[in-house]
């Protein structure tokens, strides 16, 4: 049985291959991280899985179907929580668009549903600000209102794209706890870049680099990093690699 | 302004600024949060080739405008759908284009010419009846459309990636969007003119959107907010005698001031606690 099975799968973007040979498979209530450099093709692996992009050659299943037919058991956090700050809509609005089916455009917003998109706010601590304005809350309650809106589908698979990006280096560590208490009911795909949190927390990792590499722990060995970080004389290697002793450690490089 | 009334013409002006107050409150909101001001914007002068197509060809005003103007906006939806970025130039281009089209096809028709500051400035003081029932068609039209998409417009303009993975018809009604907005600026130009019609798609939206916390109640303040917008215009244009759309305008516009003002206190008010 598993959550993800991508097979074979090529993808190309202006000629230029992004992800190639990609073979990948996600048994269910996996926490994966992907990690891997910028222009990697983390993102659009990502885009692939849930079906805003279409392979060049191989396949994509979701549950057993395509990604299209498997989007309401996927949950998906966005990267950037938005910059438009003065959009007219509130937290609980933002979660009850999880809830948006447009096949039955008329009976949408019945009270049960209001209800459901509350307790995910309950879940996620942010029932006070329900029907707070989505610009005047923090970053880290924006990003915790749009967990809100993933979980109201109730999904079995729950995608975020660097998720810790707008959260202080505190919250980061409350967020990937959250995280792992969520994976007690779902499988947990998270993209980042943050090598040092997610390994504490994940319990595989999957390193992509045009090509996928798959961990089976939640370690990063050198020979991995190797592989997904080449670095030549031309190229600036994004990562710095201490290792010292089992699991080994890493250090991302932050001076850029 | 009770005195002024007694005219038939007051009344039709009054019925027609109200009228395009609502449409411009609907779908100025979207225009707005969609951020495709100079989109609307480029069809509303490219329109004017529709215009200059219809006199030269003598073809009935509205097919020939609304036709003309739906093709000028389907390249510019489409230009703007597939390269965003590249989008404002391309839009600039057809805005002045169309202009220009319409301009020299006009100085080619024999015989009487349209006067250009009618178009700009509409003659909201000799509206017909018959416009007023098509307008009032097109805003009920209007009002039924956006209800029945309203979640799919919501999520398409707040967050158009979740949108698409939810299965929202994106591009459809992204083209569909657009193609209502054509439509409606030919059919109320014609009665208030270009430049109001652009002041009402955006100021009042704009006011609002800082105040409004959800989509319907920024479209039905601003379609408010318009209306009152449009008869203190109208009063001041009777009172003093000026032209009536750029009275409007000028109202809007010290509002749209002022409201800036309010907002700067206000965020140093709420800072300052």
């Amino acid at each position: 049985m598993t959550i993800i099975e991508i097979k074979d799968l090529d993808f190309a973007y202006n000629g230029e291959a992004v992800l190639e040979d990609v073979n990948f498979t996600v048994r269910p209530k996996d926490f994966i991280a992907i990690i891997g450099p910028n222009g990697g093709g983390k993102s659009t692996l990502l885009k692939l899985m849930l079906g805003l992009l279409a392979p060049a050659k191989g396949t994509v299943r979701v549950d057993g179907k395509s990604p299209q037919e498997a989007s309401p058991c996927i949950g998906y956090v966005p990267q950037n929580v938005h910059a438009n700050h003065s959009f007219p809509i509130t937290a609980i609005d933002v979660v009850l668009m999880g809830k948006l089916a447009p096949k039955n455009r008329w009976s949408r917003r019945s009270a049960a549903t209001r209800r459901e998109a509350m307790a995910a706010l309950e879940r996620m601590e942010m029932e006070a600000h329900a029907d707070k304005k989505i610009g005047i809350l923090s970053g880290g309650q924006r990003q915790r209102v749009f967990i809100a809106r993933s979980l109201v589908a109730r999904p079995k698979l729950l995608l975020l794209d660097e998720p810790t990006a707008s959260i202080d280096t505190k919250g980061q560590a409350d967020f990937y706890r959250l995280l792992r208490e969520l994976n007690q009911d779902m499988t947990v795909l998270v993209v980042s870049h943050d090598l040092l949190v997610v390994s504490r927390y994940v319990k595989s990792v999957a390193c992509v680099n045009k090509k996928l590499h798959y961990h089976d722990q939640a370690e990063i060995t050198g020979e991995m990093l190797e592989t997904m970080y080449p670095c030549t004389v031309e190229e600036v290697c994004p990562v710095e690699l201490v290792a010292h002793g089992l699991p080994h450690r890493v250090l991302m490089d932050h001076e850029k | 302004m009770i005195e002024a009334l007694q005219f038939d013409f007051m009344q039709n002006a009054l019925a027609a600024g109200l009228l395009a107050s609502v449409i411009c409150g609907i779908i100025g909101t979207l225009v707005v949060v969609n951020r495709i001001v100079f989109l609307s914007g480029g069809i509303a002068h490219a329109a004017y080739g529709g215009i200059g197509l219809a006199f030269y060809f003598k073809w009935p005003y509205l097919p020939g405008t609304i036709g003309f103007s739906l093709f000028a906006a389907m390249v510019m939806a489409a230009v703007s759908y597939t390269v965003k970025h590249r989008a404002d130039t391309i839009i600039g281009v057809i805005w002045a284009l169309g202009m220009a089209f319409g301009i020299i096809l006009i100085d080619m028709t024999p015989g009487y010419n349209v006067d250009l500051m009618s178009y700009l400035f509409g003659s909201i003081l000799t509206v017909p009846r018959s416009d007023l029932l098509i307008m009032a068609a097109i805003g009920v039209m209007m009002t039924v459309l956006v209800a029945y998409y309203y979640q799919d417009l919501l999520a398409m303009s707040y967050d158009e990636e979740f949108a698409r993975i939810r299965g929202v018809p994106v591009k459809k009604l992204y083209f569909g969007l657009i193609g209502m907005l054509a439509v409606t600026i030919v059919l109320v130009i014609q009665v208030v003119g270009l430049i109001l019609i652009i002041a009402l798609l955006t100021i009042p939206p704009f006011i609002i959107e800082k105040y409004a916390k959800s989509l319907v109640q920024m479209m039905w303040a601003s379609s408010l907010l318009g209306a009152v917008f449009t008869v203190t215009g109208l009063w001041f244009s009777y009172r003093f005698n000026l032209t009536s759309g750029a009275s409007i305008i000028m109202v809007s516009g010290v509002v749209f001031l002022i409201s800036l003002v309010v907002d700067k206190i206000r965020v140093a008010a709420l800072k300052g606690r």
